[in-house]
């Protein structure tokens, strides 16, 4: 009786659930307890509930969900590398009949764990983070199209964070792998919670970043500035657009392929299962059609972010900017025809595989070309060495052996030689981190002074960049070597131990990494203790050449007083060629979207759906997704959504940035 | 909520146009037939060949869809200034690749990968 009462109350949540008898896992909550308790006490003892609260949870301006998701990312990036470094301390000890440290159990947890985070809750947080800041700027807007829709796309995204996080105290997390293809992810093989924990935590974050991608396309569609053009535009822009009509292409087939694996495991349905007609082959084909274009999602908007880097720090209008346009919608489309190439040895066969061979192998030419228009554009420039420049450039070297080791991949009998080793992994850290994160990077020096008004300290950010970008080295290419030699991917132990040597680099590497995002933490304090030194008061503190530089740093809530009219691509360096004078008084009340809680409600309804799913408590995740649907519907009648800002406080505001502009002539 | 209505006025003039009550309740006629039909072909088992029903099923599925975008969402090829058609046709490519490529992989794929349904005795 007893045993049905909490079977109804808690489903197949226990005490067993816990996980006591997992040291490494109990001392990590003690830390992340501890850590969260004295946050909370900090947050009370300096009364700032209320500002957090008001001023940043509930927001709906786009510039402060931007920064929300960068700090998402990079909270997320320590929990990704935590994973990363216990993967290569274990590889590198487990030699010579040595077990490591890691049990097998808990070991594929971490390695599910660290590209789940690193893809959908580092790189995807950090893409759109900067693409929320920085696109409306760049486009002349006051927000984004769908200001609510906005907060509600983020806290959704923290929703899918906060279930994956959970995993790790309660109950476990998937252990197949960052894709969890069946039949390994199927009820028979994975009856735990762990793959329920990750269709959960997708489903949710899913709909966030659906969501976004529909409001970003929206807002660049309809919302840029009076004069401006598509092809005047800037280059950010046009990668964003790009990469939200990936996503918004994309997202809906991994939804509908989760939703079919959880219909499996749920529903006791068989589209995947190995018997009664199933076909697992189906799963690896639709994940990867969505899986190919979102590598295309991360890495354009970090096109984007160099090409802008690039052509500000050489003093010069970018090269090519009309190819560079046309290699970002070539790259578009042809994202979606080479998905195949993840999988050439499934058994496909030759007309297939040459096919995708050779898509595969043409997508490397718009961004040969993209590679080109940066070279020329460097080419008799003035370049400055500033803190983004160093990042674009380290991109450049590493992209570049990224790349080539992708068109290797992309020969389909070289593949089935590399296929699933150490190579593929090198290589695909070749180009996330080089890439992706490189611009992320690039990104947050380059655009932190516009976000805060003051630059980021460039000694810790070297530092920084330095320890990166020589870790990235030291740990990666080794495994290029052992790959070459036949090592798979995901192994615990070795029984060569000709191998150790290179992965003892490969950690040292991680160590060096370490290091380098230590620097980096270090460089956003030492910033904000001496941000009076490094204080930006023109708005324009590296003399750059779009829309976002002409406002004041960081920039207004209604961004523009006026809205600017555009007659071409480098907007504010035609504006300060021409002799642009700002306006000084006709201001006029300024309409704006108001805060609202009901995005954080919303989120927090469904968590506790997602949990009451993976844990089988069924009068949770129905009684929370009745509420959601309810309060989303009840919120559509809340009709004090706006407010205006008066011309006096407009006037105020801009008087005070006259003031600042003056004194720093 | 557009942030911008002081001035993107002019945004609101092109193809917002609603429907009429007459192009609605075509719509909906429409509708209604090309839901009844393939109901009645099923229903009634009309057509011994089982593959031509379910591709009229599919054809009048595909009718749906279009009647659906011109009536109901009010598409044409001029409206929100051509974007509406622009949307359209990468929709219908990227459905087509994703339709067509996976039919033509898992095609392949089951031929040489799938063990036969048949257990294979020794031919006789």
């Amino acid at each position: 009786m007893l045993s049905q009462v909490w079977a109804f109350l808690f489903g197949r949540l226990s005490f067993e659930s816990l996980p006591f008898h997992e040291p490494i896992l109990v001392v990590t909550f003690i830390v992340v307890a501890l850590g969260g308790i004295g946050l909370v006490a900090a947050l009370t003892y300096y009364r700032l509930w209320s500002y957090l609260w008001h001023e940043w949870l509930t927001t709906v301006d786009h510039k402060r969900i931007g920064i929300m998701y960068m700090v998402l990312g990079i909270i997320m990036l320590l929990r990704g590398f935590a994973d990363a470094i216990m993967m290569r301390s274990q590889q590198a000890i487990a030699f010579g009949g040595s077990e490591g440290y890691l049990p097998a159990h808990h070991y594929d947890q971490i390695f599910t764990a660290h590209g789940v985070i690193m893809i959908f809750f580092v790189a995807m947080p950090f893409v759109t983070g900067l693409m929320n800041y920085v696109v409306p700027l760049q486009i002349g807007a006051r927000d984004v199209a769908f200001p609510f829709l906005n907060n509600f796309s983020f806290w959704m995204t923290v929703s899918g964070v906060v279930l994956v996080m959970a995993s790790l105290f309660i109950g476990e997390f998937a252990k197949t792998g960052w894709l969890a293809y069946p039949p390994l992810s199927g009820l028979d093989a994975s009856p735990d919670v762990g793959v329920d924990y990750y269709i959960w935590a997708l489903q949710i974050a899913g709909v966030g970043t659906l969501l976004s991608g529909v409001n970003l396309v929206a807002t660049i569609v309809k919302m840029r500035a009076p004069g401006m053009s598509m092809m005047k535009m800037p280059i950010f822009t046009w990668t964003a657009l790009c990469t939200n009509i990936l996503i918004v292409a994309a997202f809906p087939v991994l939804t509908a392929v989760l939703a079919l694996l959880a219909a499996d495991r749920y529903l006791g349905m068989n589209f995947f299962t190995n018997d009664l007609g199933g076909n697992a082959m189906m799963y690896i084909n639709l994940v990867w059609i969505w899986g190919h274009p979102e590598v295309y999602i991360l890495i354009l908007p970090a096109f984007g972010v160099f090409s802008e880097v690039v052509s500000t720090f050489s003093g010069k209008r970018l090269f090519g900017y009309a190819s560079m346009v046309y290699a970002t919608v070539v790259i578009t489309v042809l994202a979606y025809l080479v998905w195949l190439h993840h999988f050439f040895t499934m058994g496909s066969g030759a007309s297939v595989n040459s096919f995708f061979g050779i898509t595969t192998m043409i997508i490397s030419i718009p961004t040969g070309a993209k590679m080109f228009n940066w070279l020329f554009t460097m080419y008799h420039g003035r370049i400055r060495f500033e803190l983004p420049m160093l990042w674009s450039l380290a991109f450049m070297l590493t992209f570049v052996i990224g790349g080539m080791t992708g068109v290797m991949l992309a020969v389909p009998p070289a593949d089935f030689v590399l296929h699933n080793s150490l190579f593929l992994v090198a290589h695909f850290h070749n180009v996330i981190i080089g890439g992706v994160l490189f611009g992320m990077f690039a990104g947050i020096n380059f655009w932190f002074p516009k976000a805060f008004g003051f630059k980021l300290d460039r000694f810790w950010g070297l530092v920084s960049f330095w320890f990166w970008v020589v870790g990235f080295y030291a740990a990666f290419m080794p495994l290029y070597v052992l790959g070459l030699m036949g090592v798979t991917r995901r192994l615990r132990v070795f029984e060569d131990p000709s191998l150790q040597i290179w992965f003892v680099i490969a950690a040292g590497g991680a160590a060096l990494i370490a290091i380098g995002i230590l620097a980096f933490l270090i460089q956003l304090f030492v910033s904000i203790k001496n941000r009076e030194k490094l204080r930006d008061t023109t708005g324009d503190p590296w003399n750059a050449r779009t829309l976002e530089w002409s406002t004041s740093s960081p920039p207004p809530e209604y961004n523009f007083a006026f809205t600017p009219v555009i007659y071409d691509s480098d907007a504010w360096w035609d504006m300060k060629a021409r002799g642009y004078q700002r306006p000084l008084d006709g201001y006029r009340p300024i309409h704006m979207p108001k805060n609202t809680g009901a995005g954080v409600i919303l989120a927090g309804l469904a968590f506790l759906t997602g949990f009451g799913l993976v844990w089988y408590i069924w009068w949770l995740a129905l009684v929370s997704f009745v509420a959601l649907i309810g309060y989303a519907i009840a919120h559509t009648f809340n009709y004090d959504r706006d407010f205006t800002i008066p011309a006096e406080e407009v006037a105020e505001t801009e008087h005070g940035r006259t003031a600042l502009l003056g004194a720093g002539a | 909520m557009n942030a911008h209505t002081d001035t993107h006025d002019e945004d609101h003039e092109d193809g917002h146009a609603g429907g009429t009550l007459g192009s609605y309740v075509s719509g909906f006629i429409l509708s209604v037939v090309l839901t009844a039909v393939p109901f009645w072909l099923v229903m009634t088992g009309a057509l011994d060949d089982r593959t031509l029903t379910a591709i009229i099923i599919m054809a009048f599925a595909v009718v749906q869809i279009v009647v659906h975008m011109v009536f109901f969402l009010h598409m044409n090829t001029t409206s929100e200034g051509g974007w509406n058609m622009m949307a359209l046709i990468f929709t219908l490519v990227i459905v087509a690749i994703a339709l067509i490529g996976s039919l033509w992989v898992m095609f392949h794929l089951n031929v040489n990968m799938m063990p036969p349904m048949q257990p294979m005795g020794p031919a006789t």
